[in-house]
């Protein structure tokens, strides 16, 4: 076997090994987004379209019907602000605690500090949802039962935004600080002035989970609020899934306008979300 | 003011919040768990007697609550490495050297990560209609009846799996692939002139470097995949015959369905000692292996 001929059938393999990656990926690719595409074209087909054999690809003719008619008659036009409301409401919230927590345990010297943070760390085994039936009733004492206060409160902090904020704020230097000290800046005055704005990617990352993870949430505020007046999408979604069964166009929609804010949001700032990613699991 | 009065007035925020919303409840719920918190103490607290370990004892006595650890469990050991396994295919493929559009790919196998779980469980069970979903009618073409996914008690958990696989695949993989670019180069150089091949490569490379990062993907996917609510409650509520009732499921039904919740607080804590076992036993394996 010539040299010219080795060289051709290692080419030759190389390509076919691009292909199949390149193939596998592109699969993998349908696959992750078939559903979502799925779901966007069933919601603008006429009511009774998608139920047909075979099930149609694409609307045959484009109608906003469902739409109309889900934030009309259904009433999910209320359950879009509400959770509109809420999430802004705990991103805000949630972003001033945590990073004022995530400064202190970072760079401030205070009596027990580390034991203390060892504590939020080891809290992170116990699964939220044991803390949900007794935190039922605290806002049942409180009055906060089916009310956004009630989604608000409790998601105010997370060991993971302040173990977050920690990791990023220890890269603060120290003489910066201590200048600004001699120089008679208060601690608040510090914190706003000059460590809030070198905190910046930071807490844009943390602001996309914040607003993500109170966007998506289902549980907590299935269990706290009571009346589709107050639900966020999610659960105004899963309810009506339990009643429209057969109406899929309708469903569709509901499920467009709950997935598209998330999704936009992800896909114009990717970079801080994946760096958050990493920067809470694998760095950790 | 000081650095240390402004140390706790900064963590103090905080601080009240777990305090007041998780730490107090997490601990109340102990306390719960041990009495016979029902309907009727919650109309008057002079209903409540304590139970010591009553409730504890009387689950372990109640067929549906062993019914829905088996089908967590269930869900758990066959979705877990099936989770696992796609996000680490899914990682070498946009990290060989092979790939084009990575970026693009990424996001498109990200994509799902980021949806609001309810919203894609309500997709899902469209797909997996039996007479009118899409996935029926490709699996027709293949020659295949139609499966009653959702409705047949052998298929909804496994469905329920697939569904799960599908959705959170992308976070692990984009975990893998920082671990695989950290990787050093020449390992596989060195490998290559030895004349391995690509799978010895993976074996005797890839695996034992990605250990650590495995074992944490790992702890991580099984304590969520334990917490199993959202899918059965959107896709199956619990049927067909109880096969996808979860832990959690059913926690939730004693608890706001039943207010038994005393009752449901000794299913949170049984719970929690499942994972807390299962997560220790998988970190004391990684460690004897030396993946640590």
């Amino acid at each position: 076997m010539s040299a010219g001929q080795s060289i051709g059938r290692e080419v030759g393999q190389s390509r076919l090994h691009a292909l199949l990656v390149n193939g596998a990926l592109f699969a993998l690719a349908l696959v992750s987004l078939a559903p979502l595409l799925w779901m966007l074209s069933v919601s603008f087909m006429p009511t009774g379209e998608a139920a047909r054999f075979p099930p149609p690809l694409l609307p045959s003719e484009l109608s906003g019907e469902n739409y109309r008619a889900l934030f009309g008659r259904t009433g999910m036009g209320r359950n879009f602000l509400n959770s509109l409301l809420v999430a802004g409401a705990i991103t805000i919230g949630s972003l001033l605690v945590n990073t004022l927590a995530g400064y202190a345990f970072a760079k401030l010297r205070f009596r027990g500090r580390d034991r203390l943070f060892q504590l939020l760390l080891a809290a992170l085994v116990v699964p939220a949802q044991v803390a949900m039936l007794p935190l039922f009733l605290l806002m049942k004492q409180l009055g906060l039962v089916n009310s956004y206060a009630g989604v608000v409160l409790p998601a105010l902090a997370s060991v993971f935004g302040i173990f977050l904020v920690r990791q990023y704020a220890r890269s603060i230097p120290d003489e910066l600080l201590e200048a600004a000290r001699i120089d008679g800046a208060g601690e608040w005055r510090i914190f706003f002035s000059i460590v809030l704005p070198m905190l910046k990617p930071v807490l844009v990352t943390l602001a996309i989970f914040s607003f993500m993870a109170a966007w998506n949430d289902f549980m907590w505020p299935l269990i706290v609020l009571t009346d589709q007046e107050h639900y966020t999408l999610p659960v105004a979604l899963a309810t009506l899934s339990r009643e429209h069964i057969m109406d899929v166009e309708l469903m569709m929609a509901g499920a467009v306008v709950t997935v598209l804010p998330v999704l936009l949001l992800f896909l114009l700032l990717q970079r801080y979300y994946i760096q958050g990613l990493l920067l809470g699991s694998v760095k950790g | 003011m000081s650095a240390r009065l402004a140390g706790w007035l900064f963590v103090g925020p905080a601080l009240l919040v777990l305090g007041l919303f998780f730490a107090l409840p997490v601990l109340s719920a102990l306390a719960l768990s041990l009495t016979d918190f029902d309907l009727y103490a919650l109309a008057d607290m002079r209903n409540l007697r304590f139970v010591a370990l009553d409730n504890y004892l009387e689950l372990l006595r109640t067929p549906l609550f062993w019914k829905a650890l088996w089908n967590t469990t269930y869900f758990v050991v066959v979705g877990v490495p099936l989770s696992v396994a796609v996000s680490l295919g899914a990682a070498l493929l946009l990290n060989a050297p092979a790939a084009r559009l990575r970026g693009l790919f990424r996001t498109a196998l990200f994509a799902p990560v980021v949806t609001t779980l309810v919203a894609v469980a309500v997709i899902w069970r469209y797909l997996f209609h039996t007479s009118y979903g899409l996935v029926n009618w490709a699996l027709g073409h293949l020659g295949i009846d139609p499966v009653d996914w959702l409705g047949d008690p052998r298929w909804a958990m496994p469905t329920i799996i697939l569904f799960a696989v599908w959705k959170n695949f992308g976070y692990n993989m984009v975990i893998f692939l920082a671990g695989l670019q950290a990787i050093p180069r020449d390992l596989y150089e060195a490998a290559r002139i030895d004349g391995a091949s690509r799978w010895q490569q993976f074996l005797h490379i890839t695996l034992p470097q990605l250990g650590p990062v495995l074992l944490v993907v790992g702890v991580i996917t099984v304590s969520g995949y334990f917490q199993l609510f959202a899918e059965p409650y959107v896709m199956t509520r619990g049927d067909p015959l109880q096969s996808t009732v979860s832990v959690l499921y059913f926690m939730f039904e004693e608890g706001f369905k039943w207010w038994n919740l005393g009752r449901a607080s000794a299913v949170a804590f049984l719970l929690f000692v499942v994972i807390l076992a299962a997560t220790t036993l998988m970190l004391r394996l990684g460690r004897r292996r030396g993946m640590v």
